[in-house]
């Protein structure tokens, strides 16, 4: 296969195991075009990329143009803030907007969920989800399982443990789909405060113990504390959060085996993980850093391709 | 019969398949285009041989055989070159495309480089290389080698400087070169387009 199966990524559970293989095949080409010298191809030099980001973002959006640029299109971008949005225009009213100026493809983060599926209903380009609210980050997921596969060799087989603001990330259920997809055997750890109540019916395990998820597992996956999605008290302090649920040497070292530290960014320094366990060397958090450009890259390359002129 | 390529199943009728080079006549062939490139070349330390993705890498990696077997020439700077992202039909194909590794483990800066294609049609596969090429160094010449010259095709002002076969096709007629190493055994056929 040699052609996504989606019209446009709005979601891992779209994808199918195919489409994953397909993504990592073509993100394995990008990995050594971006380790060259001149770290760019032509391929998308006549086509135009809108970034939408109607919410905050840092790595993602930068990722996502650094991925854009590496492949020659010309790209607009816009953020909620300094835009008409706050002046009451609709969504489909700003992207129609924006798409009359002969865009081809759309990256948009929404706080609400399913904005990605909605605007694909009405809009005539390829929509790729960078975050839409609590709901998916498909690339982020992609990214994560590529970097697995690049450490371990596979993901189909291994234990991963996702730690953390369970609840509220977009980026959790995004890898509970990938990872499920690829044959790997999940599990999730946190307060039981910040686990949704039906996630078992994703297949995936609840283990509330730190050092026995830890244990577990060939890769923890941590996520951040989403305060700024909080609107009432999850746990009662963030001193207690740390002892509980934060890694740190101390409890890596008692483990009889090195697994993998992940993060999707951006950390929390001394909360969810120290500093000595972000920068040592079983955390690849860095290499998910660089391999979310060649995975965006090849994403966006693969949903071109099915552009005709 | 079927006869596989990476790429493409090819359905023909034995009857109307043509054999333009054996595998005696391709082994000749090879021996002698190995030894314009030592005429050209000397002792290759400046030299880096670059199969082109993806029938050409065969090619590549048998001359660099002969020369390192049969004329005793060690340490020759060798690649593979996939030039997918260079493509100028990108999005303008039925079949997508499909990209290939590029493995290029030495510098190329100043170097004189040899692209090692199997045939040559249009051209545009060439120029693709050169544009691909240009992301790892400048290079101090670029020559062409290709095994199969279709003399009245070229879309580009595009020459080889070493040339196995050269050959008169109509358009609607396709070269396939086969490999021992992919196909079981050497040899180029002719066979009409469906």
């Amino acid at each position: 296969m040699s052609q996504l199966s989606v019209e446009h990524l709005l979601g891992i559970k779209y994808l199918n195991k195919q489409d994953i293989d397909l993504i990592f095949q073509t993100a394995d080409h990008f990995k050594e075009v971006i380790n060259r010298p001149i770290k760019k191809v032509p391929s998308l030099r006549d086509i135009t990329i809108a970034n939408l980001f109607f919410e905050n973002s840092t790595r993602t959006k930068l990722s996502f143009e650094l991925a854009e640029k590496r492949l020659s299109a010309d790209i607009i971008n816009f953020s909620a803030g300094q835009s008409s949005v706050k002046k009451g225009e609709t969504l489909i009213d700003t992207v129609n907007n924006i798409l009359s100026m002969k865009v081809d493809i759309v990256v948009m983060r929404h706080p609400n969920v399913g904005a990605g599926v909605f605007l694909s209903q009405h809009v005539d380009a390829k929509i790729i989800n960078a975050g839409d609210g609590t709901h998916e980050h498909p690339t982020q997921a992609l990214l994560d399982s590529y970097s697995i596969r690049e450490k371990l060799g596979s993901v189909t087989g291994k234990k991963v443990v996702i730690i953390g603001d369970i609840l509220h990330s977009r980026v959790a259920l995004s890898n509970i789909f990938a990872l499920k997809m690829q044959g790997a055997q999940v599990k999730v750890c946190g307060p039981t405060t910040l686990i949704p109540k039906h996630v078992k019916s994703l297949g995936i395990e609840v283990e509330i113990n730190l050092k026995k998820a830890l244990a577990w597992c060939d890769v923890a996956n941590v996520l951040r504390v989403q305060h700024e999605r909080m609107d009432i008290k999850y746990f009662p302090t963030t001193r207690e959060y740390k002892q509980l649920f934060g890694i740190n040497k101390e409890i890596l070292d008692s483990l009889d085996k090195k697994i993998v530290i992940m993060h999707p960014g951006p950390i929390n320094r001394g909360v969810e993980i120290t500093s000595d366990v972000a920068d040592a060397d079983q955390s690849i958090i860095l290499n998910q850093v660089e391999n979310g450009v060649a995975v965006r890259m090849a994403v966006i390359y693969l949903l071109a391709q099915q552009i005709k002129r | 019969m079927y006869i596989c390529t990476p790429n493409y199943v090819w359905k023909t009728h034995l009857m109307s398949s043509k054999l333009l080079l054996n595998s005696t006549e391709i082994h000749i062939i090879l021996h002698r285009l190995a030894c314009q490139l030592i005429e050209n070349h000397n002792d290759f330390s400046e030299t880096v041989l670059i199969g082109l993705q993806p029938r050409g890498v065969y090619l590549a990696d048998r001359l660099s055989q002969i020369l390192k077997d049969d004329y005793n020439i060690q340490g020759i700077n060798s690649g593979h070159l996939d030039i997918t992202f260079y493509r100028d039909d990108f999005r303008r194909r039925d079949a997508p495309l499909e990209a290939n590794k590029t493995s290029l483990n030495c510098d190329i800066e100043n170097k004189n480089i040899v692209f090692i294609d199997d045939v040559l049609y249009s051209g545009r596969s060439i120029s693709a290389a050169l544009s691909a090429i240009q992301s790892f160094g400048r290079p101090n010449i670029i020559e062409l080698l290709v095994l199969i010259d279709r003399r009245f095709s070229r879309h580009l002002p595009i020459q080889p400087n070493y040339i196995g076969r050269q050959i008169d096709v109509i358009n609607n007629e396709r070269v396939i070169v086969h490999w021992k190493e992919k196909d079981g055994k050497d040899a180029i056929h002719l066979i009409p387009n469906d």
